[in-house]
């Protein structure tokens, strides 16, 4: 490498980015959109799930049921006149379930010797994740009320053992502390893809390629200069989804900042290589944008652990996620995100990282001859 | 190293589809001269150059430059590709900087070397310039100064002068041989302006992938010594003579030049006769680069040579109020920049118009403004007395449109594309199957009804284009630089058969940049900064800017005075 060369190269580089916005735009713009919808958006939480009830019969309903099932932010309660009113609400998708209270519910409760007294929950199964969701809260709030009637007639319901929960990592059950960190990974595999495949198609469909071939400059000064320039925007992008995660959507960082950094360099690095490798091969900026949506978007949502657990996923698809760098880089940015800086899990993942950044590097060295045939 | 600085062997190249680019070429190329690679479009000199640079590798053959493979002589060489090979987004200053960089130029040495090329290309004041901002002729002496920055010893440059004001293509050939002056720089220069195979030391004549001929201008045209001559003929006639002295025995080539026929008489053949071919003042006229060329082409190729065509049908006999085309106060703004500035002239029916000027003149502008593409900001354009304002697609129906780039569908068969063509000029039934049989009757192409368009010569795909353009027999016809590019003798075959048309009554507007196209013209508008700087006939403009010291001005020395006088800021 000829110092000289690099150094006008990377500011023809940096040049070029601050006259044409956009460069600017894929790397501050399109992450910030990406950020902002999927995090708002895609949220794995249950809030206001309606749920119709009603008392067979049309029997009275205990107040304090009614009380205890209207506290839980997670439900709605909207009381049925009739079961075929209710059963009509959950076929048109009004509600996503019924709780039936049988006609003698409040008479059986009041008397321990009629016991159990009887109630079913119906819940519409059509996504199984809501259902299971749904069905414990309700439990939960069934539970809680349960147990304040027993108190109040100072019965005991149940006895012996108890079962005390703790969430670890992530105390308040946030999904998005979960998925936004993933979604990082997903903003900065497109980004540093897209920046650098739309950068090299354009310098071939202007010709510009080829005086650059035809200079003395090498094929190394050439790949590095672009590299190490959008290397910078790159972490610039990095830095301002990081901060969006930490101030909008109040996801802790819990680990260093530095870990943070050397991770991100580490993908970043792999995905230039690889907008590098496309527009190479494509050398026409609308073709590298394609094949540059398609090989980033699929992978990084569904083969990288940002929202589909890879540990349930069957053992031959589990293996096809280790040839995505995202995986590693998700895998990542969680522990970083929410655990902190726990080397033993981090290892593994930026030696990941790492090769495919090297294989991505040789890879796009392999394919950019010096000649136009 | 022999004293070359370069050497070609049996070279050939073959595109990965299979077709040929260039065959069996040996040629030497020599230190301190310019080597002209010249021919038309494909002829296989982009292919050349590129093999010279090192960018492609022969798929047979040899290429050594400085004695060693190109790859190796990259240090050395400067390149200019045909198509703007710069940074748009940076300034002339960054351009040169970075060149400098990328050769390893410091100090001193640099400062010196970049200040006298701005100098030199007289692109000082806008060194702090976008060169995406720059106009056509000063991108190329940008590209040229980026690729003279580093003193190569061989300097290739592919199609400089393509699109380039008459003005600044004569620049740059100053600048390259002020250059070259008192060093041993060679240059390799490719082009399809055959006027400028003359300038050059050593010509390499290509067509079609093959060597035609290799050797001085001056050798290449002796043989001609003798056998060219021009004679006045009346305005009138012009078309018309050029049938009649084909007709007679010995006459190889034929031209018209303003008011003047020129004749290539075959070797052997008598001085003609100049009443016999309806003209006066028959005089001996030095040869032409263009004169060895198609003696050439027809010495390899005889039944290349334009024959005899069947007159078209006559139209345009429909109301023959007032002119077929006029435009008064046209002006075409875009934000602050005025493309087309208050351009008015008028067309009569049957006449050829030509809009001749540089890239970024303002033609394509008027022409989309014509075309009812682009609506004017200012101003009237009547086409076959249509306002295109109010009735542009009635007006379009009477226009056929002939673009400069083949815009035909290449993977169709040139049956499907006329059938194509003429279903969307709205023809049906029998009708459309007589204009597709006349088409293919007339334009020669019925030996190849089933064969892909994209697949076709040049020439052929240009029989094609004007088929197409024809199908619906539209009153007016529009040419976009129909015939740059192309080999002498299919220009002449082009303009044969737009002579005729004309002669039929149909009205034609052609746009160029390309001097040898105007000469086929009636009048000519030279356009040049969005102004129509003078509208005449092709001998008068010649006429205007005769001296003493120039007798015998080429229509280009017309254009350059012209627009200097009138069109200066």
């Amino acid at each position: 490498m000829n110092r000289q060369r690099l150094r006008g190269l990377i500011r023809k580089e940096a040049l070029q980015i601050l006259r044409d916005p956009s460069s600017l735009l894929i790397a501050f713009l399109l992450p910030f959109i990406l950020l902002i919808i999927n995090g708002f958006g895609l949220s794995l939480d249950a809030h206001h799930m309606k749920l119709a009830a009603y008392v067979e019969g049309g029997g009275d309903v205990t107040s304090s049921l009614t009380e205890a099932l209207g506290a839980t932010p997670y439900l709605e309660v909207y009381w049925a006149p009739s079961g075929q009113a209710a059963r009509a609400a959950l076929d048109a998708g009004e509600v996503r379930g019924v709780l039936v209270l049988r006609q003698d519910f409040a008479a059986r409760l009041a008397r321990p010797a009629r016991w159990p007294a009887r109630a079913q929950l119906a819940v519409s199964a059509t996504d199984p994740n809501t259902a299971a969701l749904m069905a414990g809260y309700v439990e939960g709030a069934f539970g809680v009320w349960l147990s304040d009637v027993g108190t109040e007639r100072a019965l005991s319901v149940s006895g012996g053992a108890e079962l005390e929960p703790r969430f670890w990592y992530n105390p308040e059950l946030r999904s998005a502390n979960f998925i936004v960190p993933g979604v990082i990974a997903l903003v900065m595999s497109m980004t540093g893809t897209l920046l650098t495949a739309l950068i090299v198609a354009r310098e071939w469909e202007r010709g510009t390629m080829e005086s650059m071939l035809a200079s003395p400059a090498s094929m190394r000064e050439l790949v590095g200069a672009k590299l190490i320039t959008y290397f910078g925007l790159g972490m610039g992008s990095m830095a301002m989804s990081v901060l969006i995660t930490i101030f909008v959507f109040g996801v802790p960082l819990r680990g260093g900042v530095l870990a943070l950094c050397f991770t991100a360099a580490l993908f970043l690095v792999f995905t230039l290589a690889q907008g590098l490798f496309i527009s190479t091969l494509a050398r026409n900026q609308f073709v590298a944008a394609q094949v540059a949506f398609l090989t980033t978007m699929m992978p990084a949502i569904m083969l990288s652990g940002m929202l589909f657990d890879i540990a349930s996923m069957p053992g031959w698809l589990r293996a096809l996620t280790y040839l995505f760098p995202a995986r590693y880089f998700v895998a990542a940015l969680q522990t970083i995100f929410l655990a902190g800086d726990v080397w033993p899990v981090l290892w593994p993942n930026l030696a990941g990282l790492a090769m495919a950044g090297l294989i991505g590097v040789v890879a796009t060295l392999r394919v950019t001859r010096r000649r136009l045939d | 190293m022999s004293g070359l600085l370069a050497r070609l062997e049996g070279l050939g190249y073959e595109f990965a589809d299979g077709t040929t680019a260039l065959d069996g070429l040996s040629a030497e190329i020599r230190p301190g001269v310019i080597t002209g690679v010249v021919g038309p479009d494909a002829a296989g000199k982009t292919t050349l150059l590129r093999l010279l640079a090192g960018l492609l590798r022969p798929t047979r053959g040899r290429v050594e430059v400085l004695g060693g493979a190109p790859e190796a002589a990259h240090a050395a060489t400067g390149y200019m590709p045909q198509r703007f090979g710069l940074y748009e987004d940076l300034t002339v200053g960054e351009n040169l900087a970075l060149f400098a960089d990328l050769h390893n130029l410091t100090g001193a040495v640099r400062d010196e070397r970049v200040a006298m090329l701005l100098e030199f290309t007289t692109l000082k004041p806008f060194t702090g310039r976008n060169a995406g901002k720059l106009s056509g002729g000063m991108k190329q002496k940008l590209g040229l100064a980026c690729a003279l920055l580093s003193k190569p010893k061989i300097l290739l440059l592919d199609e400089p002068s393509v699109g380039v004001d008459p003005a600044s293509r004569r620049e740059l050939w100053r600048i390259v041989e002020r250059m070259m002056a008192g060093g041993d720089m060679g240059v390799v220069w490719a082009t399809s302006y055959l006027d400028e195979a003359e300038r050059c030391a050593h010509v390499l004549l290509l067509h079609e992938g093959k060597l035609l001929a290799e050797s001085a201008p001056g050798a290449f045209l002796a043989p001609l010594a003798g056998r060219v001559f021009r004679l006045d003929v009346a305005a009138t006639e012009r078309r018309h003579a050029v049938g009649r002295a084909k007709a007679q025995g010995g006459v190889l080539d034929a031209l018209v030049e303003g008011d003047a026929l020129r004749l290539v008489m075959a070797p052997g053949a008598p001085v003609p006769e100049a009443a016999l071919l309806g003209g006066a003042n028959l005089r001996a006229a030095p040869p032409r680069f263009e004169d060895g060329f198609v003696a050439a082409l027809l010495q390899k190729a005889p039944e290349l040579a334009v024959g005899e065509l069947a007159p078209e049908p006559r139209r345009g006999a429909r109301a023959a109020d007032g002119p077929a085309i006029e435009v008064v106060g046209l002006t075409r703004r875009f934000g602050a920049f005025v493309a087309v500035d208050d351009v008015s002239f008028a067309i009569q029916r049957g006449e050829i118009f030509g809009l001749l000027g540089p890239n970024g003149a303002g033609k394509s502008t008027i022409f989309r403004m014509l075309c009812g593409l682009l609506r004017p900001s200012a101003g009237l354009a009547r086409v076959a007395g249509r306002d295109l304002l109010r009735a542009a697609s009635q007006a379009r129906a009477r226009l056929g449109y002939m673009a400069q780039k083949f815009s035909l569908y290449g993977e169709l068969s040139v049956r499907r594309n006329l059938e194509f063509f003429a279903g969307a000029y709205g023809l049906r039934g029998a009708a459309r199957a007589a204009a597709i049989a006349r088409a293919l009757r007339n334009f020669e192409l019925e030996s190849m009804t089933g064969t892909a368009a994209g697949a076709l010569p040049l020439g052929v795909k240009q029989r094609l284009s004007l088929a197409c353009a024809l199908l619906h027999e539209p009153d007016i016809l529009f040419l976009d630089e129909p015939t740059s590019g192309v080999d002498p003798l299919t220009r002449r075959a082009f303009w044969t058969r737009i002579g005729a048309l004309a002669d039929a009554g149909v009205t034609v507007l052609v746009t160029s940049h390309f001097m040898d196209e105007a000469e086929y013209c009636d009048r000519l508008a030279i356009v040049n900064a969005g102004q129509v700087v003078v509208v005449d006939t092709p001998a008068a403009l010649r006429a205007r800017v005769k001296t003493a010291d120039k007798p015998e001005p080429t229509l280009e020395d017309a254009f350059i005075a012209l627009t200097r006088r009138e069109g200066a800021p």
